[in-house]
């Protein structure tokens, strides 16, 4: 119980609130970082995994490298990164975007590719172009597994942003990572709390946007796809 | 043999798959169950093998109450086929069949010979034993099924839709097959079937239900084709009934029309008095060796003086025998211009004639 | 801030310090320590999420309205992160293993618990209606048709789930509980790769080859399968 009112003294005291060091500060920091990795991600990914799908070719090549990536450790990445390139941003960014950037591809290419045919067919028969097809008819049917890559990429990003402070650099891992070394265990527990809370909050929330974007006649694959997405991504 | 006496079916939500049901399935027969979907014959057929618990009645199989016998062990003595066939995708053909066997502790010698032994019964090469059901076609594989289900040689046996899933041509083939198979195995089989043409090919007697599970009327095909029991049934049946009635009866049931014959050698004018006898304007030619020559119309015979083996005669394409169906007599009939079917023997020696007056006062 | 012409010259001293050889050499104990370490700490989470799912995942097929409830719990968890969950262990286990071994344990369920749900509701229904009619038993029926069947797919969950806890588990190091995350931490403390490098290369490919094995092993129960497509 000691432990528990330690944290909770120390989630409520005034002065954690406050300053560069303070948790509003931290949370920016770490929602700052893994938003920038997760729109690169997003920005590479994305036309890489639809246009795979679209056009049926690559995508295994794709999928054996991404079940590859989900063998190697983003701790190691994010060290690694570090030691070649020195402090900053810059290597974590690295890390994170190469985290983030399997999921993405391998759900919306297989999103697009479990479209049934006879939708393209129709599709074509009404006299779209490639493109019209793709963005008109694929992609809003395999909306719930693009999402749902896209979810679970952030989400680890999010994770994985916690190991930023190993190297230096701020966000709510800071506090775990401080906490240790100054054998301080409420700062360390609150970092943890605060970190699995934001977790938490990315999933819900990006689940909300996914049920917002995704066709109400599509809307019972949400969660098998959630599920799906999270099974097959890398996690920290 | 299967006796189902005033047997229920009501599920927990209430709807009643059948009701009160009295049916007999005597040893050695094949019982098709027919009738629209959602008219309980399946259930009906799942109760047998307690697949489906009856939740009113008595049902026996040779004797026993099937609800005081464990359902695995009355399974095990009742061979099961439907359409889907369910063949165990990771065990070879000869393991499929040997299913059963190995259920109820066969060695594996007399295993491995029922396996042989089914595998020619069925007429499946010995080289597909080790392979995969997914390496077979669609009609090899209903045939293991046939074959896992005959396994332990049950006495009775429990067909669902058995050849639903094949093309017309192996569906025809297989019933062929599996007509002959029964013929020589004797067993006692429910077979259920939505195709009113395949029950009356393949049942020795037909059970038609309606909505609800209501037994219609269960009697042989050819009874239930000339006497109708009510509405349902002839609607069920379909406009063609008097066709598929034709198709039961064998042309031996009806007695021929010595027709309008005449010999190569006989005159013009004595095939036109025949004719004239007779109400046409052709006659049939028939030989001294009894053979049928063809046909001719009476005035194509030429002039008085001369011979009907003159004339140009033309071919009856098709001929029947004592053993066809009247519908095949009513198909020659069909194809030739005399509008009548020429009968002959096994040595293909003249009989007679059928006109379609005799089929009709057959069935009528 | 001139680097760009230096470039050429860095980039084969940064090879040449990527690996040095002779520390390696010099550290073979170290390194086999760290390894041993990890191998446990995935062997053992694996086999016991494994032994938890297993029976759990039968209770869902069985009463499937616990499969929804499972998947929101076991898919909840999963999202913290694996450092957040380590140090939320702490106050109840202190820096043992099993600090490490319960989270670990706890993030398998999710993937095992999918896949053999998923497997054996894969199973087709004639199939198991064939069996049901021809006499099987359940627990027979469970044993001999549906688990054969269900196989490959619970064997793909087993691999994503190895897998996935040989990369979880270097961040152990961080607290305390060694393993090969340790190396990372030798190279970060001391700004030097190699034992980084070491550290990377032998979890990737301790997990390529877990995942081989198990694929190994997949086809060798199944082959019924391999002639598939």
């Amino acid at each position: 119980m000691d432990i528990l009112s330690a944290l909770a003294g120390w989630l409520t005291d005034p002065a954690n609130w406050q300053g560069s060091d303070g948790i509003p500060n931290r949370i920016f920091e770490h929602v700052w970082y893994s938003l920038t990795a997760t729109a690169v991600a997003v920005a590479i990914a994305l036309p890489i995994g639809l246009a795979l799908g679209h056009t049926g070719r690559g995508g295994q090549l794709a999928i054996n490298v991404s079940n590859v990536g989900r063998a190697i450790p983003s701790f190691g990445i994010i060290i690694l990164a570090f030691i070649l390139a020195g402090i900053g941003f810059i290597p974590v960014l690295i890390a994170l975007v190469a985290l983030a950037i399997p999921p993405i591809i391998t759900n919306s290419y297989v999103g697009i590719r479990a479209v049934d045919p006879e939708i393209r067919e129709a599709a074509a028969g009404m006299g779209m172009t490639g493109a019209q097809i793709l963005r008109r008819a694929e992609l809003p049917v395999a909306m719930p597994l693009v999402m749902a890559g896209i979810r679970t990429s952030a989400v680890q990003v999010v994770a994985t942003a916690t190991l930023a402070a190993v190297i230096g650099l701020g966000g709510l891992g800071r506090y775990i990572i401080s906490g240790f070394s100054q054998q301080d265990t409420p700062q360390v527990l609150g970092g943890a709390i605060l970190v699995a809370l934001l977790s938490l909050a990315t999933e819900a929330g990006l689940g909300a946007v996914q049920r917002a974007v995704v066709s109400e006649g599509l809307a019972q694959r949400n969660a098998e796809a959630a599920v799906a997405a999270k099974v097959s991504a890398t996690t920290t | 043999m299967i006796v189902f006496e005033s047997v229920n079916k009501t599920f927990p939500d209430g709807t009643t798959a059948v009701a009160s049901l009295d049916l007999e399935v005597g040893e050695g027969e094949v019982a098709v169950l027919v009738g629209p979907s959602g008219c309980g014959k399946t259930t009906t057929l799942r109760m047998i093998n307690r697949m489906i618990e009856p939740t009113g009645g008595r049902l026996t199989v040779n004797g026993r109450d099937v609800m005081s016998v464990d359902p695995p062990e009355l399974r095990r003595g009742i061979g099961y086929v439907i359409q889907q066939i369910g063949l165990f995708p990771h065990r070879t053909i000869a393991e499929n069949i040997a299913t059963v066997p190995a259920l109820v502790g066969w060695d594996k010698r007399r295993t491995r010979e029922r396996v042989d032994e089914l595998m020619t019964t069925i007429g499946l090469d010995a080289g597909v034993a080790d392979r995969y059901p997914h390496q077979l076609s669609g009609g090899q594989r209903q045939r293991v099924g046939v074959a896992r289900a005959l396994a332990v040689d049950p006495p009775i046996m429990l067909m669902d839709e058995p050849f639903g899933a094949v093309d017309p041509i192996v569906r025809a083939r297989l019933q062929d097959e599996f007509l002959r198979l029964q013929s020589e195995v004797n067993k006692t089989i429910a077979f259920v079937t939505h195709d009113i043409d395949e029950a009356i090919k393949m049942g020795d007697r037909i059970a038609i239900f309606s909505q609800g599970g209501h037994l219609e009327q269960y009697d042989t095909p050819a009874n239930i084709l000339a006497e109708p029991a009510n509405e349902f049934v002839e609607s069920f049946l379909g406009g063609e009934r008097g066709l598929k009635r034709l198709a039961l009866i064998p042309v031996a049931e009806i007695e021929a029309d010595p027709g309008p014959v005449v010999a190569p050698d006989d005159s013009a004018e004595h095939a036109a008095r025949v004719a004239a006898e007779h109400g046409t304007d052709w006659v049939v030619v028939v030989g001294p060796d009894r053979r049928v020559r063809g046909w001719t119309f009476v005035d194509g015979v030429g002039d008085a003086r001369g011979t009907v083996g003159d004339a140009e005669l033309r071919p009856f394409a098709l001929q029947v025998a004592a053993g066809d169906s009247l519908r095949a007599a009513l198909n020659a009939m069909m194809a030739s211009r005399t509008g009548v079917a020429v009968r002959v023997d096994g040595d293909r020696r003249y009989e007679g004639i059928l006109t379609q007056e005799l089929l009709s006062r057959t069935i009528r | 801030m001139s680097v760009l012409p230096d470039l050429p010259a860095m980039a084969p001293v940064v090879a040449a310090e990527l690996v040095r050889w002779s520390w390696i050499g010099d550290h073979v104990d170290d390194i086999s320590r760290r390894f041993n370490e990890h191998l446990f700490l995935t062997l053992v989470p694996v086999a016991a999420g494994f032994a938890i799912a297993f029976p759990l995942s039968l209770a869902a097929v069985r009463w499937p309205r616990l499969y929804g409830p499972l998947l929101s719990v076991t898919g909840v968890i999963f999202t913290i992160p694996s450092l957040a969950l380590f140090v939320l262990m702490i106050p109840f286990t202190g820096l043992s293993r099993l600090t490490a071994i319960i989270p670990l344990t706890i993030y398998t369920l999710l993937i095992l618990v999918r896949n053999t749900v998923e497997g054996l509701r894969g199973v087709p229904r004639d199939v198991r209606e064939a069996a049901e009619a021809m006499g099987y038993r359940p627990a027979r029926r469970l044993f001999r048709v549906e688990l054969p069947l269900a196989l490959p797919v619970i064997m793909a969950g087993l691999r994503i789930a190895t897998v996935t806890t040989i990369g979880l588990v270097t961040i152990t190091a961080l607290i305390g509980r060694g393993g090969l995350g340790q190396l990372f931490i030798d190279g970060f403390t001391r700004r030097f790769s190699t034992p980084l490098v070491v550290g990377l290369v032998l979890s990737v490919a301790f997990a390529v080859t877990a995942d081989l094995l198990l694929l190994g092993v997949q086809r060798a129960l199944t082959p019924w399968a391999r002639e598939n497509r």
